[in-house]
């Protein structure tokens, strides 16, 4: 009998990763991966981006045309659901009530969108954008809104709801974000550039709202009507996008007994605490070298876990422990982070915050943590290199655009 | 609509018919041409999809902007003046018969 092969739950950036890795790395068994959606594996970078704005059609929002995945060996599979692991069984109970066994799995399964928790928010028209068709619905809504003139509320000055913001202001709605924190993106940002972003929207006619306090949704026959403020006021609407963040999709893992904590926890290398089972990409929280858990979402730590959890599942150890990065598109500013900014307590600004291509250094005590750049990949692309060297330029260098920082690394 | 010929760097080469505004990273990767990797999507965000461009292309695509050329400065495999990210080229009746060819490695 041969053995059953791997299965990768989840046809994301981290489950095609894997499957793809497998292959690269000599793996000769059958591999399936099992997507829930209808469509196969595509980029999701772009749907709060050009997709939203119909500036890109479905064939080219495809990460692997499904013919491409079979010559390489790999068995895409959608719109399925796996309802549970039997880990003593190695199998998996999938919902049309069949079982597929496994001799290795993955869990990609990425992450859902955190719901708005008020009365009124699952009302027709209250949107997150996770999914090809989240952001098809919002499209098709914001279309229509635009058309009579309704202003569309985003709730959550996150990367998520201020790139939407961009883009409906870009086609022409009108557009009101509501953050319940003091800045934009406080938890990322050092304070000067969330007042940059704030300034950035304002520029662009976006009604920014800081300190807004939601009190609930209101909705008549067509859906949502109207945004409810703490202060009694109502803001009319016909659309509102929320984007306050995402749970970990952990439950299957946690079901299966696999040690589970906002996330399912992985070593550097993509383990669980099941040897047949590793797990990459949004799903997961990190066990770092100091005990702690990282939890990351985006492309980069989608890929590298990916590959990660393929070389785990073939014996071989291949640590993820780069310095994280991101990035994030709105208007014409593209946005570059590295490292993580956590902890700072000093920050330098390099470069022209007026001309918009600047770079901020964010340091705990005379230690470089993160570098975030606006439109300055060059200083995005050398900090990672500073970061990944544990290389640290002081603050006085890192605000000094005559000083060489390239120069540390030599 | 253009011709792209994609050579890999074991000499392996894929001619793809790729629809006009199509960029030359996404012909790749959606036809499993794997020296190309775009992992961010086609956001000039990540410089995996770094080619060098034949000398009737060189000669017709529009200069690189800024990021790109950023971009490029990082690269991983060999910068040459032909070099560019396929992420940012997009596909014209112009580029017809183009030839692009694939470093080493991405990353």
């Amino acid at each position: 009998m041969t053995a059953p092969g791997i299965v990768i739950v989840g046809a994301g950036q981290a489950g095609v990763q894997a499957a793809e890795a497998l292959r690269a790395g000599g793996y000769e068994s059958s591999i399936t991966l099992l997507g829930d959606e209808p469509h196969g594996p595509y980029h999701r970078p772009p749907l709060s981006k050009a997709w939203l704005a119909g500036e890109m059609d479905a064939a080219q929002l495809v990460m692997r045309a499904p013919d491409m995945l079979a010559r390489k060996g790999i068995e895409l599979r959608t719109g399925v659901t796996v309802q549970r692991i039997d880990r003593d069984a190695k199998t998996l109970q999938l919902a049309d009530g069949s079982a597929l066994p496994y001799t290795g799995l993955v869990l990609a399964t990425g992450a859902t969108p955190r719901a708005l928790p008020l009365t009124g928010g699952d009302a027709a028209g209250v949107l997150p954008l996770r999914s090809r068709a989240d952001a098809s619905a919002i499209a098709e809504r914001m279309a229509v809104c635009i058309e009579q003139d309704l202003p569309i509320v985003v709730i959550g000055g996150g990367f998520i709801g201020l790139e939407v913001a961009a883009t409906a202001r870009k086609k022409g709605a009108r557009v009101t974000v509501l953050e319940a924190a003091p800045r934009l993106l406080g938890r990322v940002l050092a304070p000067v550039l969330s007042d940059w972003y704030a300034s950035l929207h304002r520029g662009h006619g976006v009604q920014l709202m800081l300190n807004a306090q939601v009190a609930g949704i209101e909705a008549d026959a067509n859906g949502v009507s109207g945004v409810k403020l703490a202060d009694g006021s109502v803001l009319p609407t016909g659309l509102v996008v929320v984007g306050i963040g995402v749970a970990a999709n952990d439950q299957l893992a946690r079901d299966a007994g696999l040690e589970c904590d906002r996330g399912i926890v992985v070593d550097a290398c993509g383990r669980t605490s099941d040897p047949a089972i590793v797990a990459a990409g949004d799903c997961t929280a990190r066990r770092q070298a100091d005990g702690s858990l990282l939890r990351l979402e985006s492309v980069q730590n989608a890929t590298e876990q990916g590959k990660s959890a393929a070389a785990a599942l073939l014996g071989q150890d291949r640590p993820f422990t780069a310095p994280p990065w991101f990035w994030s598109d709105q208007y014409d500013r593209k946005l570059q982070m590295a490292g993580l900014s956590t902890g700072a307590d000093a920050w330098a600004v390099r470069g022209d915050m007026a001309g918009g291509s600047f770079s901020v250094y964010h340091f705990q005590g005379d230690r470089l943590l993160a570098v975030d750049s606006v439109n300055a990949a060059k200083d995005h692309l050398q900090a990672r290199k500073l970061l990944d060297a544990g290389v640290s330029p002081t603050p006085r260098q890192a605000g000094d655009v005559s000083f060489d920082l390239g120069g540390l690394l030599k | 609509m253009a011709h792209i010929t994609y050579v890999e760097a074991n000499g392996q080469s894929t001619t793809i018919d790729l629809a006009d505004g199509w960029s030359l990273m996404q012909g790749a990767t959606t036809n499993g041409i794997d020296g190309i990797i775009g992992e961010c999507g086609g956001s000039c965000a990540c410089a995996t999809c770094h080619c060098y461009v034949d000398d009737m292309l060189a000669g017709v695509l529009p200069p690189p902007s800024q990021g790109e050329l950023d971009m490029l400065e990082n690269v991983v495999a060999e910068r040459r003046p032909n070099s560019r990210l396929a992420c940012q080229i997009k596909a014209s009746p112009a580029l017809e018969g183009g030839v692009v060819t694939l470093p080493e490695c991405q990353e």
